[in-house]
């Protein structure tokens, strides 16, 4: 997995500069947060579902190895192959293997975060191999050499003159004077020249949102169709897929679901819902020959049995990211990682490792909406702290920071100082800051000032106020 | 050692657990065979007139268009009124299920059939499905010799026959029928849940009708006197 998040505060500087991806953030804010919460007010049992949801992922990971077992005889029963790759490097060879054996030349995708994770579309191309992406979304970021700024839209940082304009360079064999200037007009576009991909790939490659043990089969939630037309029209269908996505019964599958679209796009339901297991059935008109499933770990088994454990529930839906100030601010490829926001936070250190993670547990505001939202009730925050904390322990910080932060240690262990040291500051501070209420430069803060201002204190520290009030309460009590 | 046994081993080792735990297995062996049913939704436990009703209310708003007959011999002429309405050439492709040829196309002299899977040049696809979840407006469509799931996708236009008797209140009693069908633990190779016309938001989070799959959705519930 290609990580850059280290440089995570030139990337949100950049960010911060970008007028198109400024604008383009705007939807975000704008579309999936009153979205979501209509259709969370529209169904009262859903604080009971996420409690439902996320007893049966606890329950999964619980006897992961056993589900996993149970759901490998089922593909195998319904004539399809299983296969593990402990690591992105063999999940590659594998694929490829499939796709050599299929003589593919051509390879349609449905959108998936593991294939992105495990970097599979660089790795088909410089083997011969055109791997041709489908989902809109991914088609566009496809077509600029990018990645996904978004687990669920991956080309939300995009403007709709961006898109103009790429298309108008990469379709060139289309009459130069056609109109692309609504949104429909894209899309038809996009429709009409991906059309016949579908049927020239040799092999359709999905991820999975589930992999139901009870019967083997695998399921993907989609809105557009084009990974139902990905898995039905090549001869070869291969699932990519982590072995977290593992849930017991189709009941599970069902309780969880109706938690995943709303917490996403704020559907009730997302457009398809497919469900397939092994290839077509002896009479069946169409459909694929052959059924692959590959399973991935790719770090995830060491996340068992520690703190980071609970992040193994995470459906993808997006939401934490959907409600986060920082993603709000700088977009998703600021974070450096394909997986960005507050699930990105905390699932790239475990993965990629900490030292390569950079600042990303430290890219929040601790401000809790995503915990608030996360329809599988992931602690985000807790788990962002714990990485801070081992981020500390090793020394990885930045000097200054640990400098900072070991003398506020020794002010805290210390009342008496830590009472003395704020009551000579914030007066100062306040008196400084008084005519606007506001900084605009701090030492040692320009992080900070650069681009909000630091709010003046009001005069009084937090704990003369707290004893002041306690003796206005014990007046009160007497 | 096998990948397979690595990670099978690793997970383990994390979880400090034992694979021959008999409490653990006994767990995983009772959940998948009784596949315990979770939180169901208030909202589509209704008679079945209301189901019905809530059903069609809520595939209006995925923005299917839904019409309901009385009767299936009234399909054909459904049919063939929705392609005049909407300017369609008076030509559809639909399997081999038993339900839909039973029906009297004949009568629509003008209208040509085409049977079998699509290749991408049908306009209209005509399918049947095995049944409705009111509580979301969702078709359920199922693959097998006599339904093929391009015919789902291929197509600009999707009509759907569904049997008003046929409509449930929730998610998992649709998937017992299917269990019911094809027996615990099996499934056809393609189950199909759609819930309105294709889409996407992925250009400004504009949403967008007919991405890849249908643009137009169409579903004829038939009420059968006498059956329900
Ligand atoms: S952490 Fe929660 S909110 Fe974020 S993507 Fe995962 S499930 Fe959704």
């Amino acid at each position: 997995m290609q990580v850059t998040s280290p440089q995570f505060k030139k990337h949100t500087r950049a960010a911060l500069a970008n007028p198109h991806l400024q604008q383009a953030l705007g939807n975000v804010r704008a579309g999936f947060i009153d979205k979501r919460k209509k259709a969370v007010d529209a169904l009262p049992e859903f604080d009971q579902l996420r409690d439902s949801a996320r007893d049966i992922k606890n329950h999964m990971l619980d006897h992961l190895d056993l589900y996993l077992e149970a759901y490998e005889a089922k593909v195998r029963a319904s004539g399809g192959y299983v296969h593990w790759a402990e690591t992105a490097e063999e999940a590659r060879a594998i694929i490829l293997d499939i796709c050599r054996s299929a003589g593919a030349r051509t390879v349609t995708k449905g959108k998936s975060m593991i294939t992105e994770e495990i970097e599979l579309n660089d790795f088909l191309q410089k083997n011969g191999i055109r791997p041709v992406e489908t989902d809109l979304g991914e088609y566009i970021i496809q077509l600029r050499g990018e990645h996904p700024s978004h687990i669920i839209a991956p080309a939300v940082h995009l403007t709709k003159d961006q898109v103009e304009a790429d298309f108008r360079r990469v379709h060139d064999h289309l009459p130069p004077t056609r109109d692309l200037t609504e949104h429909e007009s894209l899309l038809y576009e996009a429709r009409r020249v991906l059309r016949p991909a579908y049927f020239d790939a040799d092999v359709g490659i999905t991820g999975a949102n589930f992999l139901v043990a009870e019967t083997g089969t695998s399921i993907i939630v989609t809105n557009e169709g084009n990974g139902d037309l990905t898995q039905i029209l090549p001869k070869v269908h291969v699932v990519v897929a982590s072995i977290e996505k593992i849930v017991p019964t189709l009941e599970d599958a069902a309780q969880i679901m109706r938690v995943l679209a709303r917490s996403a796009t704020g559907q009730e339901m997302s457009v398809y819902t497919t469900m397939s297991t092994g290839p077509r059935r002896p009479g069946d008109p169409d459909g694929p020959e052959d059924y692959h499933v590959v399973l991935i770990d790719n770090g995830r088994s060491a996340m068992l049995g520690t703190e980071f454990q609970d992040m193994l529930r995470c459906i993808r839906c997006g939401a934490c990211m959907n409600h986060c100030p920082v993603y709000h601010s700088v977009g998703g490829h600021a974070y450096g990682s394909v997986y960005p926001g507050p699930m990105g936070a905390v699932l790239t250190p475990s993965l990629a490792g900490l030292a390569k993670s950079g600042h990303l547990p430290n890219a929040s505001t601790f401000c809790g909406r995503c915990e608030s939202v996360c329809p599988m009730r992931i602690p985000l925050p807790k788990m962002m702290r714990h990485w801070r904390e081992r981020e500390f322990e090793r020394g990885l910080n930045p000097a200054t920071q640990r400098t900072g932060l070991k003398l506020w240690a020794m002010f805290a262990r210390r009342p008496a100082l830590y009472r003395f040291a704020t009551s000579v500051a914030v007066p100062l501070l306040s008196m400084f800051g008084r005519r606007t209420g506001r900084f605009r430069h701090l030492p040692l803060a320009g992080g900070w000032t650069r681009y909000r201002d630091f709010p003046a204190p009001e005069g009084r520290t937090f704990m003369q106020q707290l004893s002041e009030r306690d003796a206005v309460t014990m007046q009160g009590a007497k | 050692m096998s990948a397979r046994d690595a990670i099978l081993g690793k997970i383990r080792r994390s979880l400090g657990a034992d694979a021959s735990d008999p409490a653990r297995r006994a767990a995983v062996t009772s959940r998948l065979e009784l596949a315990p049913l979770g939180v169901i939704p208030a909202r589509g436990q209704l008679p079945q007139a209301e189901r019905v009703a809530l059903f069609c209310t809520m595939a209006k708003k995925l923005l299917a268009s839904v019409e309901r007959v009385s009767g299936y011999d009234a399909v054909p002429e459904t049919v063939a009124g929705y392609l005049r309405n909407n300017n369609l050439p008076a030509a559809v492709r639909m399997g081999a299920d038993e339900r839909l040829s039973s029906m009297p196309w004949v009568e629509q002299r003008a209208l040509e059939i085409s049977r079998g899977p699509s290749d991408g040049d049908d306009a209209v696809g005509v399918s049947h499905a095995g049944s409705g979840v009111a509580e979301t407006g969702t078709l359920v469509l199922t693959s097998g010799g006599d339904n093929p799931t391009t015919i789902n996708f291929l197509p600009d236009h999707h009509i759907v026959v569904v049997s008003a008797a046929d409509i449930e209140g929730d998610l998992e009693s649709a998937l017992a029928k299917i269990r019911e069908r094809y027996g615990k633990g099996e499934m056809p190779r393609t189950v199909n849940l759609i819930s309105g016309p294709s889409r996407s938001g992925d250009i400004e989070q504009k949403l967008i009708l007919g991405a890849h799959g249908p643009r137009a959705l169409h579903i004829i519930v038939v009420d059968e006197p006498g059956v329900s």
